[in-house]
């Protein structure tokens, strides 16, 4: 059924329609819409018997959706940005207990400076932690992915996290098809835990493991994560077959027959970026997209395949490694190895910056005459920076970076303020 | 080898506690004997963990999860700390539990326990939850996870088995190591350091109360039936419960693994650490001193005391821990005739 919705409210619908047993969750923007329809929607009692709790942190919250999930129910959270970071100890724990929990994550930059905005330096940190990573582009796929997320949860008994722009996604009012109860029933059977807690049949989950055995069971969820290339295209074909709609998988291709340049991205900028492909292809640029829909596990033989015919390929991702570049670039090249392809990073959008198709045209066009240098920051102000660079290196700085970059920029009353602060 | 249930009832029990103060089993009448010597009884922990002799957070929870075992006929889960009772019972492959046990991470068992009793609830099952940690995961890093869980009064039963410092990370202090005690990041150092600073630290029965849970009791392992009678006192209650036990640790107090019960018994004799039961933030029921014991006599023993009798600052540290002793004894009336409490 079609639906004007907000992106959190169609998510936490979503998740009504899989029938979850344990919601637990705390409060974190942009996440926090999706958690109170939930909230609304259990307190309605439109999620049967599912348990709401109201907890007092992110590592609460999760710690809990491990207990819930180890004892067989069908387990849901949500958080962002410095929650993820609060909960990251419990992150890495539930893969390596193996247990099927689905988490949002509303993607937001980690502070400090404190920013809600959206940019994915929050999930991709939490990159290596076992958990498979799938992106939306739209809320339309937000909403499928988290339907598709529990089903490729409970067969690999695997932790997935459905990664969706805070913002730009969640606070978006978008016409979505909600799918009906019937089909996502026929779609998403009731959970088997492949291991659980129970009085008649005792199990002891998370045993300490030592040295003679620790790496193969690292090597396992590996494994598993591997064995998630084939699962996930797989129930996308499903989903397809129920649904009637293509959504999911692990990348997507957008007119990259032929294309010598070719942008690789994630998350929802993928739009705006095919609006801009769009207008150079029609100029008789040869350029495409493809759109990586699982970050992890990395789809990297796909990508190789889809990225073979290409001079170039220019990265777009809202992430940045400090010290190194890009993180979603590096993965790529890596898969890339021996190819002899060029793969420039470009870092864009983050703290909610704005990605507009004027800039990016001047970037693809740049990129095109090989002029794109290895690692590009897209509309990076280089006048803020190289004069905060050289009042840094003439005087020992004094208070925080964002706060001088106000002062010398002048660019409003706080900073003023806080400058006649510092010379007082 | 013989299966378990080939063997004849008498073998099935084996007993122990040979040359210990340890109280109860086959010296004193059927009724009053522990949940330890019933030939019936559920036997959570089995034998063959790596815990150190004289172990009292071994004792404390055998003796802990066999009664609520008993309470529940056995329809229970438990949730545990990182720390000594998780590393002892659960050496991959091995494990010691006979129970369904779950083992997360240092600081969350409140919170994983929580989420176990939201699963039972959300699938209409009466199974019950049994959360447990030392008193590193329960007065410190657990803290917040603890505190959001007696907040939300979730149907959970915290133990917490303080032996009053991180033993399983080499003795270093926690919260609820007491003034002037030696751990191996409370160094007493000449005349002014005598040991672990006394003021600070956290007295968790009483927070817990703070909560106004419906049922707060502090145990010892010196003192089983006790122990055993709270646990299924607790286990009787729905709601968020905690009792917190004392469990003398021989490794890191430094005192022979066979004074385990002897100071679990003095610490109580002294008044330094008294029993009680709390209903909904009220204490309702105390554990009078039979005959009182000056604060010596339960420090001699211990290593980790053993500087306070060489130094001045050390002498003005007993007396401040008598003072304790003292304010405890007067507060809950621990020197009462014994009629009055109705054991």
């Amino acid at each position: 059924m079609l639906k004007q919705l907000e992106g959190s409210h169609a998510v936490a619908e979503a998740i009504a329609l899989c029938r979850p047993e344990v919601i637990c969750a705390y409060p974190i923007s942009p996440q926090t819409h999706i958690v109170e329809h939930c909230g609304e929607l259990v307190r309605e009692g439109k999620m049967g018997r599912c348990e709401y709790m109201n907890v007092e942190s992110e590592f609460a919250a999760l710690s809990a959706c491990i207990g819930s999930s180890a004892c067989g129910a069908r387990t849901y959270t949500a958080t962002a940005s410095q929650g993820l970071l609060y909960m990251a100890e419990a992150v890495y724990n539930a893969s390596g207990l193996g247990l099927p929990i689905v988490m949002t994550i509303a993607n937001r930059a980690i502070g400090a400076p404190i920013n809600i905005w959206n940019d994915h330096t929050d999930s991709m940190s939490m990159r290596d932690a076992g958990w498979i990573q799938l992106f939306a582009e739209t809320n339309q796929e937000a909403l499928d992915l988290h339907i598709q997320a529990f089903k490729i949860a409970e067969r690999l008994s695997q932790p997935v996290m459905v990664c969706m722009d805070g913002f730009i996604l969640t606070h978006a009012y978008e016409r979505v098809d909600m799918p009906t109860q019937e089909q996502v029933d026929q779609f998403l059977p009731p959970l088997q835990p492949r291991q659980v807690l129970d009085p008649s049949n005792p199990y002891s989950i998370g045993a300490m493991v030592g040295p003679e055995a620790f790496t193969e069971v690292r090597y396992l969820a590996h494994d598993k994560q591997m064995q998630a290339l084939d699962v996930i295209p797989e129930i996308a074909a499903e989903f397809r077959d129920i649904f009637g709609r293509d959504s999911g998988g692990l990348i997507r291709e957008y007119r990259t027959k032929g294309a010598e340049t070719i942008v690789v991205t994630l998350g929802s900028v993928a739009g705006t970026i095919k609006d801009t492909v769009d207008e150079m292809r029609d100029a008789g640029e040869k350029i495409g997209v493809v759109t990586i829909g699982s970050f992890r596990p990395f789809p990297g033989a796909a990508l190789r395949a889809a990225l073979q015919g290409a001079k170039r390929v220019v990265v777009v991702e809202k992430s940045f490694a400090l010290g190194f570049g890009g993180v979603v670039a590096n993965n790529i090249m890596m898969s890339m190895q021996g190819t002899g392809i060029h793969v420039h990073t470009v870092v864009a959008g983050l703290g909610g910056r704005p990605i507009t198709i004027p800039s990016l045209h001047r970037l693809f066009a740049t990129a095109v005459r090989d002029e794109l240098e290895d690692v590009h920051f897209l509309d990076l102000r280089w006048d803020i920076v190289k004069a905060e660079i050289a009042r840094q290196r003439a005087q020992i700085a004094s208070g925080p970076v964002a706060e001088s970059i106000l002062r010398n920029i002048q660019s409003d009353t706080a900073g003023q303020s806080a400058s006649q602060g510092v010379r007082a | 080898m013989k299966q378990i249930d080939e063997l004849s009832p008498e073998q099935k029990v084996k007993f122990y506690q040979k040359g210990t103060f340890t109280v109860g089993n086959r010296l004193v009448d059927q009724a009053n004997r522990t949940v330890q010597a019933s030939m019936a009884r559920s036997n959570a922990i089995t034998s063959g963990h790596r815990a150190c002799q004289g172990c009292g957070e071994a004792l404390g929870a055998r003796y802990a999860l066999d009664t609520a075992m008993r309470a529940t006929g056995g329809n229970m889960i438990a949730a545990n700390a990182t720390g000594c009772l998780e590393v002892f019972t659960t050496p991959y492959p091995e494990t010691s539990w006979q129970m369904p046990w779950m083992h997360s991470l240092f600081g969350n068992a409140p919170a994983v326990a929580s989420g176990m009793q939201a699963a039972m609830k959300a699938k209409g099952r009466d199974t019950r939850i049994i959360a447990q940690g030392g008193d590193g995961g329960t007065v410190d890093i657990g803290f917040g996870c603890l505190s959001g869980m007696f907040e939300r009064n979730d149907d959970v039963l915290y133990i917490c088995y303080d032996n009053e410092a991180y033993m399983n990370t080499g003795v270093q202090r926690s919260g609820a190591t007491p003034g002037g005690a030696r751990t191996a990041t409370t160094m007493p150092v000449g005349e002014q350091y005598p040991g672990n600073v006394f003021g600070t630290g956290k007295n968790l029965p009483r927070i817990a109360m703070a909560h106004n849970i419906p049922y707060v009791a502090t145990a010892s392992v010196a003192y089983l039936q006790d122990l055993e009678a709270k646990v299924e006192r607790a286990m009787q209650i729905h709601g968020a419960r905690y009792i917190h036990v004392y469990v003398p640790c021989p490794l890191g107090w430094g005192c022979a693994s066979h004074e385990t019960i002897n100071l679990a018994r003095l610490v109580v004799e002294t008044g330094f650490f008294p029993l009680f039961e709390a209903e909904h933030g009220r204490v309702v029921r105390t554990r009078p001193i039979r005959s009182r014991v000056p604060i010596e006599e339960y420090l001699r023993p211990q290593r980790r005391f053993a500087h306070l009798f060489k130094t001045e600052s050390g002498k003005a540290a007993i007396a401040k821990l008598q003072a304790m002793c003292d304010h405890n004894i007067a507060e809950f009336d621990l020197l009462r005739e014994e009629e009055e409490t109705g054991r």
